[in-house]
């Protein structure tokens, strides 16, 4: 009897999971939805766009756009922006991340919190938090003339935009590496000591090495975000300096669609062409997974 | 003896927080041996092995290795290598660059390592795995590459940690032999931890086994098995059957009622003692002629032998026989005289410590 009565069970249990596995498929249906309708009908618009002039006949004409010298130049800044502000997030992210992992944590929830607590705060008011504190007669001049020293000008210099680069996006740096970091065996550590490697050569030679997957994770969702980014360049940088990120918001905003387009495409090159040589050194495919 | 001591631990003590997992422990290896630490899981086995090799600190007591204090010493300097239970071979390498890996640090010449890198491919019988990458080796072939890492680096002692635990019943005999073999060749010590009593019992030179932090018998295999110092070592190695019994007079033991003449002496009159008989070591016999009479309760088919449960004198012997005896039958057991090993209760405050622990 008792027998039986297990193995009803046991059917009913593997039937149900079936039903539900079958019920759990449903609930993917709106995002796919959403996908569709957000993300690449508009994915597919920017490709017309950008591709076809006012009279829809197809021309690179929108493209070509880059090569305008005021448009080169906020293509190039972009560039040496996000590179600059993607290598100091890697330099204060590692040492940060080999920290933390190396502390015996009871749980990792809590190290996932302190990294991610700025960002309970709204990304435009850190950032315009960051105008104030850089002003003029912001908070740290204040400070300084307080002290009868000179006064400093960093806001709207393009030293101001990478701050506010590094601020914002340093958490998606940590968090990867951190991962991968602590997934790393700790007897794979211990062998290369037994094998005779000092601390300083088992990091180069082993802990790095194997927390490339995080570091290029990192990097990528640094890099994206801080070559597209136009509000922290209006907001830090003034009117002055302006990015590829706000050339096409501008087109954008003037109704010239089809050159904001085409431009937006060039920046989606540059932006597949990082990622494409990312998932090059990155065996595990973890770093494109994220994507 | 003017044995050499390659390695003397003195007065090890560890603990983590309140938690103590060595106490006070002695321990000498000699050179060219190969030593078992044995005992179940929270022994202190592993712990003890780590000690040695450097990778944690003991809170009290010495570490002297070849007649130098290497307490304080970190892995790396050290002369001796490690093979860990789950290989930790550097996945971001290839097998000959994971081989490489000491050689090159200790700066040594190119041929050399590629002489080397053969030597120990070859004596790991994986000639033309140098350039495959880890992941794509099988569990078994992995551990022989963590292996070969290791002596490539002519360490006088091997450290191996539970080193077949992850491997397949048939492949861990199979790498059994071939660490005996390698033993053989290398001509070095090795210390070899395990919580499986077959292992130990087929390798080792020396066995020492481990319970709660403290070491309850050293000794050869046969020692160990034929001559267990207490319950826990009897109990713990191979199947027994024990007994609280008292101790007559010398060479004669009352188990259960029944007299037994025995071989030990020197227990005193009318002490009590624990008695130790092996299963394979009862004889099955007509009623009439046994010392004890007894009714099987159950028997089991185990292939080499049958394994029966004996009703006698209110206690259920564990019998070993390739003789079928039927349930129900009446049986007489017969024990000779040297296969009835007497132990001493637990008395010093020590085993005793060990013996609560144990029951809790």
């Amino acid at each position: 009897m008792e027998k039986w009565s297990h193995m009803k069970t046991n059917n009913k249990l593997t039937h149900s999971k079936k039903v539900k596995s079958n019920k759990l498929k449903w609930l993917s249906y709106p995002y796919i939805l959403w996908m569709m309708a957000f993300i690449l009908i508009p994915l597919f618009m920017v490709l017309y766009y950008g591709l076809t002039n006012k009279d829809g006949f197809f021309t690179f004409e929108n493209i070509l756009q880059i090569t305008e010298s005021m448009n080169r130049k906020a293509l190039r800044l972009a560039l040496e922006l996000s590179i600059a502000s993607t290598i100091i997030c890697l330099l204060l992210a590692y040492p940060l991340a080999l920290i933390l992992s190396k502390m015996q944590m009871k749980s990792n929830s809590f190290i996932v919190l302190i990294i991610i607590l700025p960002m309970w705060m709204n990304f435009l008011l850190r950032t315009i938090a960051w105008q104030n504190i850089l002003e003029k007669t912001g908070i740290i001049n204040n400070f300084l003339n307080f002290l009868h020293l000179p006064t400093l000008n960093i806001i709207n210099t393009p030293a101001a935009i990478v701050l506010g680069m590094v601020y914002n996006f340093l958490p998606f740096m940590v968090l990867p590496i951190y991962n991968v970091l602590i997934k790393i065996d700790k007897d794979i550590v211990n062998a290369a000591r037994d094998l005779g490697a000092n601390s300083i050569h088992t990091f180069l030679k082993i802990i790095f090495p194997l927390s490339m997957p995080g570091v290029l994770s990192g990097i990528t969702m640094v890099f994206v975000p801080s070559l597209t980014t136009f509000v922290i360049s209006s907001i830090l940088g003034g009117s002055k300096i302006v990015l590829i990120g706000n050339v096409i918001e501008q087109k954008f905003k003037l109704g010239t669609w089809h050159t904001g387009s085409g431009l937006s495409l060039v920046l989606m090159i540059f932006i597949l062409l990082s990622m494409a040589i990312l998932a090059k050194y990155d065996k595990d495919k973890e770093g494109t997974n994220v994507w | 003896m003017a044995e050499n001591k390659l390695i003397d631990l003195i007065n090890i003590t560890k603990s983590y927080g309140d938690t103590v997992v060595l106490d006070e422990l002695n321990l000498y290896i000699r050179e060219n041996e190969f030593l078992t630490l044995l005992g179940p899981s929270g022994c202190g086995k592993t712990t003890t092995l780590r000690i040695i090799g450097g990778f944690e600190n003991p809170n009290k007591g010495q570490v002297i290795f070849d007649g130098k204090d290497i307490t304080n010493l970190p892995p790396n300097e050290r002369k001796l290598n490690t093979v860990f239970q789950k290989y930790a071979l550097f996945s971001h390498m290839t097998i000959s660059e994971n081989i490489a890996f000491g050689l090159k640090i200790s700066k040594k010449s190119k041929q050399y390592i590629n002489d080397k890198i053969k030597y120990a491919l070859k004596l790991v019988n994986l000639d033309d795995f140098g350039n495959r990458m880890p992941d794509s080796l099988s569990g078994g072939q992995q551990q022989r590459i963590a292996i070969a890492r290791a002596i490539v680096n002519e360490p006088k002692v091997l450290l191996l940690d539970e080193p077949l635990g992850a491997l397949d019943l048939k492949l861990r005999q199979d790498m059994q032999y071939e660490l005996i073999r390698l033993k053989n060749e290398l001509g070095i010590t090795f210390i070899y931890v395990t919580h499986d009593q077959e292992e130990a019992l087929t390798m080792s030179d020396t066995i020492v086994v481990m319970n709660q932090g403290y070491i309850q018998q050293i000794g050869k295999p046969e020692d160990i098995y034929n001559e267990p110092k207490n319950a826990f070592v009897a109990d713990f190695i191979g199947d027994s059957n024990i007994i609280a019994s008292t101790m007559v007079d010398d060479r004669l033991v009352n188990i259960l009622g029944n007299n037994f003449s025995c071989v030990d002496i020197g227990f005193g009159k009318n002490k009590p003692v624990d008695v130790v008989i092996r299963p394979e070591d009862i004889d099955l016999v007509k009623p009439e002629e046994g010392t004890i009479r007894g009714r099987v309760t159950s028997l089991i088919f185990k292939g080499v032998h049958y394994e029966m449960d004996v009703m006698a004198n209110g206690h259920e012997w564990l019998v070993h026989s390739t003789d079928l005896c039927a349930v129900g039958s009446e049986v007489g057991i017969m024990v000779d005289p040297y296969d009835i090993q007497i132990m001493k209760k637990p008395e010093s405050e020590d085993e005793q410590a060990v013996e609560i622990n144990d029951s809790m």
